[in-house]
């Protein structure tokens, strides 16, 4: 497994709160060490990568490094949202795991099909969260590599 | 333990018959039971995902729920096929993993722009590639929902 020198990042982009919070209790019981951020609604997501709107010339400038979308938001949905990012030269090599209620076949094959790195159906109660983010932690953070230049340590401390 | 209701079908490209005892045998190793097919390179890959040729029995050649891609192989490389998969409306609902010996920088974010769902470098122990499938599985098998083909297919 592979060393770091810097904080992996997930940007969740979630309206519940309460779907939030689920996840930043899971966090802190996995023991897992990685930042969180929240986004609410599709524009804000957008806003966010772009740095545009309440988050501009947010600092630090940080680019996560996997988004976890819903797809029933207010404003812009995560369909929409997710068609927008992989449609973004700048921005469609960050991966986009689906974490929704939905368990629609439709859903999942659309997610796919605009570029969706991933569909999790989410869980309602704390250890299925924790099982979900240690999974996520270990594939996307230690099995693959990630792109970008914040990511070139990785690959010379291999 | 599997969030989908049919078993996993994986299906590896990769023109290094030592490679491919590897991954056959990590994934031997790796407890969790799924069906992975081999092809040999682009060519071979797409005709495969195409049906043609000698993979005209979807009974022999199921179409994969995964694709694990190497980079790095004759007449039609990896990069090529990735983008192949991807452009086509009736193929790009399927997940590729890259797994590949490059670790370059130029490799890692062309994979990931033209749509690759992970970029694995090869790990050089059998240990190492183990533990790999292992992380593999746990999150396409037991954590994520992949499309019903049935569906895909109308």
């Amino acid at each position: 497994m592979q060393q770091y020198n810097r904080k992996n990042s997930i940007l969740i982009a979630d309206d519940d709160l309460d779907d939030c919070y689920l996840v930043e209790e899971a966090l802190c019981e996995s023991g897992l060490n990685f930042n969180l951020s929240f986004v609410h609604d599709g524009i804000e997501l957008l806003q966010y990568l772009r740095q545009l709107g309440s988050h501009a010339g947010s600092q630090p400038v940080h680019r996560p490094d996997l988004i976890l979308l819903d797809l029933n938001m207010p404003r812009k949905d995560g369909r929409e949202a997710l068609a927008e990012v992989k449609a973004d030269p700048n921005l469609r090599s960050i991966p986009v795991v689906v974490l929704s209620i939905s368990s629609a076949d439709e859903d999942i094959l659309r997610t796919y099909d605009m570029g969706g790195a991933g569909f999790i159906v989410k869980p309602t109660n704390v250890s299925d969260m924790v099982e979900i983010l240690r999974v996520l932690n270990e594939y996307w953070f230690e099995v693959v590599e990630l792109s970008g230049v914040e990511h070139m340590n990785r690959n010379l401390n291999n | 333990m599997s969030k989908n209701a049919k078993p996993v079908v994986f299906l590896m490209a990769d023109d290094d018959p030592d490679d491919r005892l590897l991954i056959k045998e990590a994934f031997q190793e790796s407890l969790i039971t799924n069906t992975i097919f081999f092809v040999e390179d682009g060519v071979e890959l797409m005709d495969y995902l195409h049906r043609k040729e000698k993979y005209k029995n979807p009974g022999d050649s199921p179409m994969p729920d995964l694709i694990l891609l190497d980079l790095n192989m004759p007449r039609k490389d990896g990069r090529e096929a990735l983008a192949e998969i991807k452009s086509d409306p009736h193929l790009r609902y399927i997940p590729v993993v890259v797994l590949t010996t490059s670790k370059a920088e130029e490799d890692i974010m062309r994979s990931y722009d033209i749509g690759a769902a992970g970029y694995i470098t090869k790990p050089v122990t059998f240990d190492g590639l183990v533990e790999a499938i292992k992380g593999l599985k746990r999150y396409w098998v037991q954590i994520v929902r992949l499309p019903a083909i049935d569906v895909a297919k109308e």
